[in-house]
């Protein structure tokens, strides 16, 4: 019986093809829609994380009030007390000092004349120490276009755009122009060994990547920094963790009225992120929930057609002496099997599109001109372990629901009308 | 088993309600059919052959009276016990044939096998004989839609008769066929009632078919108001 009940399924299109048609396209943009918004966040969060925010920060009050504008006068001191005591309290993170700073980068020539000026935003990491992995963590290595990555005091990355813009080669001379911590002006002259393209907009328009211990003194900052960041080891926001972590710090330091003291702040604290993820995910559910209710109408409808279209069918059925629950659970298993099918279908293509837009992504550069939001310009899809089934269970269930709705008609059927019905 | 009671139908009355009254489709009917019968019930439209057909094919209960169907009383059973009964022991054929379209011939004439559980050789013997009563063998493997009306309404007819049922209900079945098809059909009735004593009891009021019965019950308004042995 059930054999013939396939073979039935399987040479009515409209019982089989059409609705697997249906589930398969309503499952495939259910998975692409969710993993590119997860992808997008996930993008969002690594970049802002690696660049500028960490899983968590730590800075003075006094810096975190005015972090737009890189007060290095107000950055941290007693570095290495603190690196040592958040490296012996929270293990699970890996801490690293930074100092970010903008500047003037100015280009001689031959003369010693400016041949070029350019403003820049710098990036001091600590990218000699042996236990650093800022190098891994800024993807340095991939991100080089020309030259080489610094290997040794006074050599920087500039950013190819800026290179291209000031017409500076590997192994030219430039002098930083910028302001040290005691607010005096800051003179400092480094070798380019090297270009990159971070694929961040923000970074890429005019980026200058030190080490930090020549930006230490460069800008007057011994044993100091703008700001400690701490990495997750496993490489993941965790927020209730990072939660947990920053309530335990900040309540060591919670009496004090001095503005020097250290406050630590999760990646959500800063530049609005967590109003911006919340947002963001809220409007990816609503496009998520809207697509699966709109793959639900259009799956319930699929079954009430069917039901409608299989009416004379069914009728025969209940004359020749087939039970009306045996009918309903055909009905259902057969629906079960075209959830499942289509699902299945839907998945795996909406997997592989998910994967092509994982690996080469959408460019969007052009709109992230002017943009000053640490985001990549490739968005990318993530496959995640929820994009294997966020669109396979409602794909399957609203098959299911809708033939399950759609069946019940046939035990409202009086069997007493069947001759005229049959008739027709 | 011939002249045995297949059916007795004891003053049975079958009401349908419209609205705040109720219109009686039957109105005391008594009928006895015996096994073998090729029996049909006559009357113009309105006159209750249908319901009765319904009642006695346990597709309907009765509002009175009572229908035993080889010693079933109609009214005792539930759906599943009717939808048994019906599996079992009664064969449908229907004005408009209503063969599965994605189905072959075959298909369609195994389908109550199916039903009935029958294991696959069994279930192919008897399909086959069925086709070979109605000779239609060389159109099994076709669809209904290569079938021509006849040959639709043979299919139909096999359907009803492979699980050889001691009764057959047929529904005005040669109201679609032009009179070469009609007669056809009814001659293959005929021999198989004879040869299987398959009860047949026909609703009709068409002439072609009216002259092939052995027994014609006359109904009017609910009523059988003449019941004549043609034999």
């Amino acid at each position: 019986m059930i054999r013939f009940l396939i073979k039935g399924m399987l040479r009515d299109h409209h019982r089989s093809l059409f609705p697997i048609i249906v589930v398969a396209f309503g499952v495939l943009l259910t998975t692409i829609v969710y993993s590119f918004i997860d992808g997008d966040m996930n993008d969002l969060i690594d970049s802002n994380a690696r660049f500028d925010t960490g899983h968590l920060k730590i800075t003075t009050r006094a810096y975190d009030n005015l972090a737009s504008q890189m007060p290095n006068d107000l950055a941290l001191t007693g570095l290495e007390k603190l690196m040592q005591s958040l490296n012996n309290e929270y293990p699970g993170y890996d801490w690293t000092a930074r100092i970010k700073f903008v500047g003037l980068l100015d280009m001689p020539d031959e003369n010693g004349e400016t041949k070029a000026q350019n403003p820049v935003f710098g990036l001091a990491v600590d990218l000699f120490s042996k236990r650093s992995n800022e190098k891994e963590r800024l993807n340095l290595g991939k991100s080089i276009v020309r030259g080489k990555v610094p290997e040794k005091p006074g050599e920087i990355l500039i950013s190819d755009e800026l290179a291209k813009k000031m017409d500076t080669d590997i192994g030219h001379s430039v002098t930083l122009l910028s302001t040290n911590s005691s607010g005096a002006m800051a003179v400092q002259n480094f070798i380019v060994c090297g270009t990159v393209r971070f694929g961040i907009t923000v970074m890429d328009r005019g980026a200058m990547i030190t080490d930090l211990s020549d930006m230490q003194y460069a800008l007057d900052m011994p044993n100091g920094a703008g700001e400690i960041l701490g990495f997750n080891k496993s490489k993941f926001y965790l927020p209730a963790d990072a939660e947990k972590i920053r309530i335990n710090f900040n309540s060591k330091f919670i009496n004090s009225d001095d503005q020097f003291s250290p406050i630590m702040l999760t990646l959500g604290d800063q530049n609005g992120l967590s109003e911006y993820l919340q947002y963001a995910y809220l409007i990816g559910f609503l496009i998520v929930g809207i697509f699966l209710l709109a793959m639900s109408i259009v799956l319930l409808n699929t079954g009430l057609m069917s039901g409608i279209r299989r009416y004379g069918e069914v009728g025969v059925r209940l004359a020749l002496g087939e039970a009306k629950d045996r009918i309903y659970k055909s009905i259902l298993y057969e629906s079960i099997f075209i959830g499942i099918t289509g699902s299945v279908i839907g998945t795996a293509l909406g997997l592989a599109i998910t994967w092509y837009l994982q690996e080469y992504g959408i460019d969007i550069s052009e709109t992230l001109r002017n943009s000053s939001i640490m985001m990549p310009n490739l968005i990318r899809a993530k496959i995640s372990f929820t994009s294997f089934y966020i669109g396979f269970i409602p794909g399957l269930l609203a098959t299911t629901i809708g033939t399950t709705f759609s069946g019940i008609q046939i035990f409202k059927r009086q069997t007493a009308s069947l001759f005229k019905e049959l008739e027709v | 088993m011939i002249d045995s009671k297949i059916i007795e139908v004891n003053n049975l009355i079958k009401d349908y309600s419209m609205g705040k009254q109720f219109f009686r489709a039957l109105n005391g009917v008594n009928l006895s059919v015996n096994t073998g019968d090729f029996c049909g019930l006559v009357g113009p439209s309105g006159s209750g052959k249908t319901t009765l057909l319904n009642i006695i094919g346990a597709l309907d209960n009765p509002t009175g009276g009572d229908a035993i169907v080889m010693d079933k009383s109609v009214n005792s059973l539930n759906h599943k016990e009717a939808a048994k009964l019906r599996n079992e022991s009664i064969g449908f054929i229907f004005q408009t044939y209503n063969l599965l379209p994605v189905y072959t011939v075959f298909e369609n004439v195994e389908f109550p096998l199916l039903l009935l559980k029958k294991n696959k050789t069994e279930r192919e013997e008897s399909v086959m004989r069925a086709l070979e009563w109605v000779g239609l063998t060389d159109k099994a493997n076709s669809k209904p839609n290569q079938l021509s009306g006849g040959e639709s309404q043979r299919v139909a007819v096999a359907r009803a008769m492979v699980k050889i049922p001691r009764i057959v209900l047929a529904d005005e079945p040669t109201a679609n066929l032009d009179a070469a098809n009609s007669h056809n059909i009814l001659k293959t009735m005929q021999r198989l009632n004879l040869e299987l004593k398959t009860t047949f009891i026909f609703a009709t009021h068409d002439e072609k078919v009216i002259g092939y019965l052995r027994r014609k019950v006359m109904l009017n308004d609910g009523k059988v108001i003449d019941d004549i042995n043609l034999s």
